[in-house]
Order: structure tokens, then C-alpha cells, then sequence
């Protein structure tokens, strides 16, 4: 292994906030698709500039910044953003128009913010950032490619200090309410609190950014170490729980170290199966949590998961409405995230330590 | 970098052909591959692109996939090629499920969204395509269809992802964290595409000209491109096509699209290849250029090439001119014709150039020739300030 990696700043936006959370309040929603919870959009992007922004860029650089923020860090040596579907609002919006003005008198605004590393682009941009830029877009595991690319890059080059990365989702009118057409989405509509109670097909969303300053250097406010990340292809349950094995004596440890597992269940009848044969097998006397009721699923939701295993971390709290089973840990301070792709092909698993 | 990363297998489809062959053939004959639309959708069929000449239906029977799949036009594409590389570097299945794969894409399967945007809601017809909007997905089909299950990724700069897509897999196998990766990109052309570039004033109506003073603009093309990238212990007497001995990525923090006047994030891409490579300025025989043929980006790349080389700059020439710009895909199909300059000593043309623009007086190479090389420079810029460039040298 490599030089130990921390997480010296954080922040996300998402569909919850840490307040509603923390205080077992949640955010409660009745639709299948819903939205984040608007940020600080104001103190940290120009109104100017924040009229001309998507959704997703205006939540991809706010959260950017903060994290940057929180880390002390002005320009970091590297940008590597994530994102699943895009920029799916621009992306809609262009392609609708040359089709409804059948390719005739186009403006290009939303074309030229449609591309998928328009986010990164723009975070390079406005922290004048010339350094390494990079956007990964890998369905479920795109958060763990940059994350994978960051570690990297912090293990091969020295003097890589800050290492920005991060993720960005955003619900989209249109294209994101196809997701009821191809059943990714659950037909009924349901309250996201009730998303494991219902034993149907499908699942919820919504859209969150979540960025992460990493470095190799231990600073007061390093509250995490990134231990591993890790992806793998398996379709059979058994090999699952023999990769996690694996992963996990990779790195060190057992089962029995966990104090936290957080997984992603999302409550579509066929997944949770196979999060079934974990809890009941591999995770049996874990402390499992789960989280896709309180902010959905979409690609890159493990943001949400990091930034939730920092928060428990950092407030040595976790919150009951996490809690799958009564198994209770006091004092958590390793946790593993294990997240499952929607067309069950691909498995995430992340290792994150309290420092 | 020592010995930089093998390349022991590489394939390609573009408006040239399919395959290294048919490519190098109108490469070294001055054959370019421009046309105008037929097989795209498009109303615009005055604009000049590099389009395969097959269908959608000619491509799946060739790959014998029958009806009912969801693999879209950038996968389809995407397979030919990775085939012709798989085929090279002599892959077996059992090698193949450990080995990774990295592809470059912008554009997915956008392709298909076009084509059933409005019936997805009244037709459960093609709701299978509605998750094959989305890059990852398209490079998913791609490890689906050979069974690669290895690390599996995709990268999405825009028109430099391709390039960054080979950048990223030289450095998981010079770290060791891979042994065995195929590289590239795929695009095709769609509708999205054709009509944003067009919006944004940069298509021409002509056959492109990168670096001369009249250059009006780009040609999209569409194509794949697909490298073998092997760690050194896996060789074993096999045949290496060339190495990959540096790279450089730097964002040129300038404007959503267009390259600064200092060409600075070229410069900083060009800058750290050469620091990874240990190579001398000097040492560079040959750039492929971005050369898109805007305004914008040559005279940013001309003066970022003259920061780099001062007054021995290589030679030089846009391959652009026989594909077209094939955006994600184009880094990778420049690297599959870096390597044919490095295996033939060719120095392929930059077509339709007359008169080099004032600013910077350069003269690229204008008809093909043979230099002896050991190293050439790749660039590939993208949309969101994205600069790369990679160093191919010959084995050994």
C-alpha cells in the first residue's frame, strides 16, 4: 500500500441536510423523484453567473468550494469529477429544441454546458486551476473511478498536495422521468421513508454534489482516512460475499472490525436480495445502516454515502433513522460502504476510517 | 518514463475504413474520408463529415447481434475496433476477463435518445436505449460483449477523453495496479453534436484546413479506436507496436470552449508529457496535432507549439483533414496513426493547406513522407479547458 490518504474537506448537497439528519428529522418526500435541498448558491457563485448556471453546475462548484473551503485549500493540484448521467438539464434542453425546431436557429448555451465534464471544467475555471482535470462517467462506479484516479495521482506524484474530487447528479424534467418507463423507477408513487417497507419493483431518486479534499498530509481538520476503494464484476451472491472478504484482508481487517456497514439498499424487490444474503450472512452481527430512503438512488449516490460515514464520524453520532438492525456501535470509527449498480453487475466497495 | 508502456494490439474504424490496414492505405495515398451526410439523420447535408458508410443494421449483422439488443452506434463502432485489437495483441477469453477497459466518450448513445425522445413515453418499443444514453453504459456493452471483466471505466473530456482514456491506463499499468488494459474511444455522429458545433458557428462547408490562414472551420467525423496497453512482464516475446513513454493533462482554465491566446493549457499538457517521458524537446520527431481547423484552436496550438519547441519545431500535420474531428474518439484514433508514423517512418499529410496564417508563420507537413522517428507528440483538446498530450516512442 501506498501513502495514507485523508479527507481534509467535505461538503455536500443533497436531497437532506446534516441538521434534518442529525436531529432524526428527515426530510420527508411523496414523490419518486425529488430534488436537493437548495445551498449557499449565493455566497459562493456571482448571481450574474448563477442565472446562466444548470442545477448541476450551480451545486458542483458550491460544494466544491466548500469542501475547498473547510480544507483551507485555495487551488488544489488536480480536479476529478464524476458524474452518471451529465449534464442532463442542458442535454435536454438543446436536444429538444433541434428536435422541435427541427434543427434550425439554435442557440449553443445549452449545448456548450451539456458535456460531461462542463462541471470540472467550470471548477477549473473559476479557481483559475490550470492544474490536472479529469471526468469520469461510469454509470454506478463513476465516483469510485475519480476516486481511483486521485489516489493515484497522490501515490505516483509527491508533490500532488490537494486533491479535489467529487460528484455531481442533477434530476432532469424529462429524462430523469423516463426512469418510469424502463422500471428503474418505482410505478407507485411512495414517501421516501417507507422505501424498504414496500416489496415492489423499482426504486426512488433524486440529485445531489458531493466533493472531498484529499491529501496525503495529516492536518488538524483530517477527520478521515480513505482507506481503499475498490469496484468488482460478479453476478453470484456467494462470490460477493467472498470479494468483500477479500477486500477487506486486503486492507487489514475483518468483519468483525467493521463498526459500521452502510449499504445501498434501494428498496427495488430484486436488489434487495442480494443485500438480503449480506445482512443475513457476511453482515449478520454488523451494525448495518442504509440510506438510499432518505436521498434516493442515482449514479452517483456513494457521494452521499462518504459524506454521511464523515458526518458520523465527525459527530460521533449516528442517526436512528440509518439503523437497519439493533446492533449498536459507540464509538464508530471504520466503516465500510458497499453499493450494488442498478443492472446488478458491479459492486462498490469503499473502507473509510476515523483519524 | 523508462521503457514506457507496450502496446501490443490496436484497431480502428473510421471514415477511412475498418482496420489498421485499410486506415494506413488512404493515410500514405492522401485518400481522406470526408463525404456529406447519408447515413445521419441530418437536415444539414451541406456540411462535410467523416461518416462510416454503414448503417446501424449493416453494423450489428456484421457482429451478428440479433434484434432486441441495446448496443448503439458508439458501441457497435467501439466493437469492430476493440475485435482488430483483441485480435493483435492474440488475447484469449481467460485473459480477457481479467483484463480492464477504458474508454473515451462524449456523445454515448445520445444517438438513440434522438431517434426515440418522443415515443419513449407512448412505445415500450425502445425503452431499452434509455439507459444506453449515458457513456458508461456504451463502454459497459463493450466489456458485455467480449466479457472483459476487469476494471472498467469511462472517461468523458469531451474531445480529449479518448486521450485520456490511454493516459489513464499507461499510469494503472506503469503503477502496477493493472497488468492488462485496452484503451480508447468511440463516438459517432448524431444529430446533438452536428447541430451544437453547428450553432456555435465552428462547422465549415468545405473540407477542412488546419493551420493555414483560411481554415473555416471543423469537419465532424465519427469513429472508434482501441490500444493493448501490457505490462512488461506479461510480454514474453511478443511483438510490441510501439510504447507509450508520456502524457500530460492540464486544464487551460480559460473559457467553457474556446483555447486561450497563450495556449497555455497546451503548453502545460506538452510540458508534463515531456517531464514523464524524460525526453528533450528535441527528442520530438513528430507532433499529430489537434489541428481542428478553427480559428481558435490552431492559432492556441500554434502558439503553445512554438512556447514548447521555440525555433526547432517539429514537423507537424492534423490528421483531422482524412477523419474529420471524431471528438472523444479522436484521441484514439491519433494514436493508432502516431504508431503507424512510428512503425513506417511516415509522416502523414496535413490536407488542404495553402497559406500559413500570419500570426505564427508555421508550415505543417503537406504531403506525406518518410523521416526516420523514434518519438512523435499526440495532442487532443477538449471543451471545459481539457489538454492533453501523449509521447508514443518506438520499442526499444
Amino acid at each position: 500500500m501506498g501513502r495514507s490518504i485523508f479527507i481534509n474537506g467535505f461538503s455536500g448537497i443533497s436531497a437532506q441536510t446534516e441538521e434534518a439528519l442529525f436531529n432524526n428529522e428527515p426530510l420527508v418526500y411523496t414523490s419518486n423523484i425529488f430534488h436537493a435541498v437548495p445551498a449557499n448558491y449565493k455566497e459562493i457563485v456571482p448571481a450574474m453567473a448563477l442565472r446562466r448556471m444548470s442545477k448541476a453546475i450551480k451545486m458542483g462548484i458550491t460544494a466544491a468550494k466548500n469542501a475547498l473551503l473547510e480544507a483551507n485549500v485555495n487551488l488544489p493540484d488536480a480536479i476529478i469529477t464524476a458524474t452518471g448521467e451529465g449534464c442532463k438539464h442542458d442535454t435536454e434542453k438543446f436536444l429538444e429544441t433541434v428536435l422541435e425546431q427541427k434543427e434550425e436557429l439554435l442557440a449553443p448555451t445549452s449545448f456548450i454546458q451539456s458535456t460531461h465534464n462542463t462541471v470540472g471544467g467550470q471548477i477549473a475555471l473559476n479557481l483559475n486551476c490550470t492544474g490536472y482535470n479529469l471526468t469520469y462517467t461510469q454509470e454506478d462506479i463513476s465516483l469510485e473511478s475519480a476516486f481511483i484516479d486521485a489516489m493515484l495521482l497522490l501515490e505516483e506524484d509527491l508533490d500532488v498536495n490537494a486533491v479535489l474530487v467529487g460528484s455531481v447528479d442533477e434530476v432532469s424534467p424529462k429524462i430523469t422521468s423516463f426512469s418510469y418507463l424502463n422500471n428503474f423507477l418505482k410505478k407507485e408513487e411512495i414517501q421516501n421513508l417507507e422505501l424498504f417497507d414496500q416489496n415492489s419493483a423499482g426504486t426512488i431518486t433524486s440529485e445531489g454534489a458531493f466533493f472531498f479534499v484529499l491529501s496525503a498530509e495529516k492536518k488538524i481538520n483530517s477527520d478521515v482516512e480513505i482507506v481503499a476503494i475498490s469496484t468488482f464484476k460478479e453476478k453470484d451472491a456467494i462470490n460477493i460475499s467472498r470479494e468483500i472478504h477479500k477486500f477487506l484482508v486486503t486492507n487489514n481487517c475483518l468483519v468483525e472490525d467493521l463498526d459500521i456497514v452502510l449499504l445501498g439498499k434501494n428498496g427495488d424487490r430484486n436488489q434487495d436480495v442480494i443485500y438480503e444474503i449480506l445482512e443475513k450472512g457476511l453482515f449478520l452481527n454488523s451494525n448495518v445502516l442504509v440510506y438510499k430512503h432518505l436521498v434516493g438512488d442515482f449514479n452517483t449516490v456513494t457521494g452521499f454515502a462518504i459524506w454521511l460515514a464523515c458526518k458520523i464520524f465527525k459527530n460521533n453520532y449516528i442517526p436512528n433513522v440509518l439503523k437497519l438492525n439493533t446492533v449498536s456501535s459507540q464509538n464508530p470509527k471504520l466503516a465500510l460502504l458497499y453499493n450494488l449498480s442498478q443492472d446488478n453487475t458491479t459492486h462498490s466497495l469503499i473502507l473509510v476510517q476515523k483519524v | 518514463m523508462k521503457n514506457g508502456v507496450a502496446i501490443t494490439g490496436m484497431g480502428i474504424t473510421s471514415a477511412l475504413g475498418y482496420g489498421i490496414e485499410a486506415n494506413y492505405n488512404s493515410l500514405i495515398l492522401n485518400n481522406h474520408g470526408l463525404s456529406f451526410p447519408e447515413i445521419l439523420n441530418t437536415k444539414h447535408l451541406n456540411l462535410p463529415v467523416g461518416e462510416i458508410k454503414k448503417s446501424n443494421v449493416e453494423l450489428q449483422n456484421e457482429l451478428q447481434l440479433t434484434g432486441g439488443h441495446s448496443y448503439t452506434r458508439a458501441a457497435l463502432l467501439a466493437i469492430s475496433a476493440v475485435k482488430e485489437a483483441i485480435a493483435i495483441a492474440n488475447l484469449n477469453k481467460e485473459q480477457l476477463t481479467k483484463t480492464g477497459l477504458i474508454s473515451g466518450s462524449s456523445v454515448g448513445g445520445i444517438d438513440a435518445t434522438e431517434e426515440f425522445y418522443n415515443e419513449y413515453e407512448s412505445s415500450s418499443e425502445n425503452r431499452r436505449f434509455i439507459r444506453a444514453q449515458h457513456p458508461g453504459f456504451t463502454t459497459s456493452k463493450i466489456g458485455e460483449y467480449f466479457q472483459i471483466n476487469g476494471y472498467t471505466t469511462t472517461i468523458s473530456t469531451a474531445c480529449s477523453s479518448g486521450a485520456n482514456a490511454i493516459m489513464m491506463g499507461a499510469r494503472l499499468i506503469r503503477s502496477g495496479k493493472l497488468e492488462r488494459v485496452i484503451v480508447g474511444g468511440t463516438d459517432c455522429l448524431t444529430k446533438f453534436t452536428l447541430n451544437g458545433f453547428n450553432s456555435l458557428k465552428i462547422l465549415s462547408e468545405n473540407f477542412c484546413k488546419p493551420f493555414d490562414d483560411h481554415r473555416d472551420g471543423l469537419n465532424l467525423g465519427e469513429g472508434a479506436a482501441f490500444l493493448v496497453l501490457e505490462a512488461d512482464h506479461l510480454l514474453q516475446g511478443k511483438k510490441v507496436l510501439g510504447r507509450i513513454s508520456g502524457y500530460g493533462n492540464s486544464n487551460d482554465a480559460f473559457h467553457q470552449t474556446a483555447s486561450s491566446e497563450t495556449g497555455e493549457g497546451a503548453f502545460l499538457a506538452m510540458e508534463k508529457a515531456l517531464q514523464i517521458s524524460a525526453l528533450q524537446a528535441s527528442d520530438i520527431d513528430y507532433i499529430n496535432a489537434h489541428g481542428t481547423a478553427t480559428k481558435n484552436n490552431d492559432l492556441s496550438e500554434s502558439v503553445a507549439i512554438k512556447r514548447m519547441f521555440g525555433e526547432n519545431i517539429p514537423a507537424f500535420s492534423s490528421t483531422k483533414t482524412f477523419t474529420g474531428h471524431t471528438l472523444a474518439a479522436a484521441g484514439a484514433l491519433e494514436a493508432v496513426f502516431s504508431i503507424l508514423s512510428l512503425q513506417n517512418d511516415k509522416q502523414f499529410a496535413n490536407l488542404n493547406f495553402s497559406e500559413a496564417m500570419l500570426e505564427t508563420k508555421l508550415v505543417p507537413v503537406t504531403s506525406v513522407r518518410s523521416v526516420r522517428m523514434q518519438h512523435i507528440l499526440s495532442n487532443s483538446f477538449g471543451f471545459g479547458g481539457n489538454c492533453t498530450s501523449l509521447i508514443f516512442s518506438k520499442n526499444g
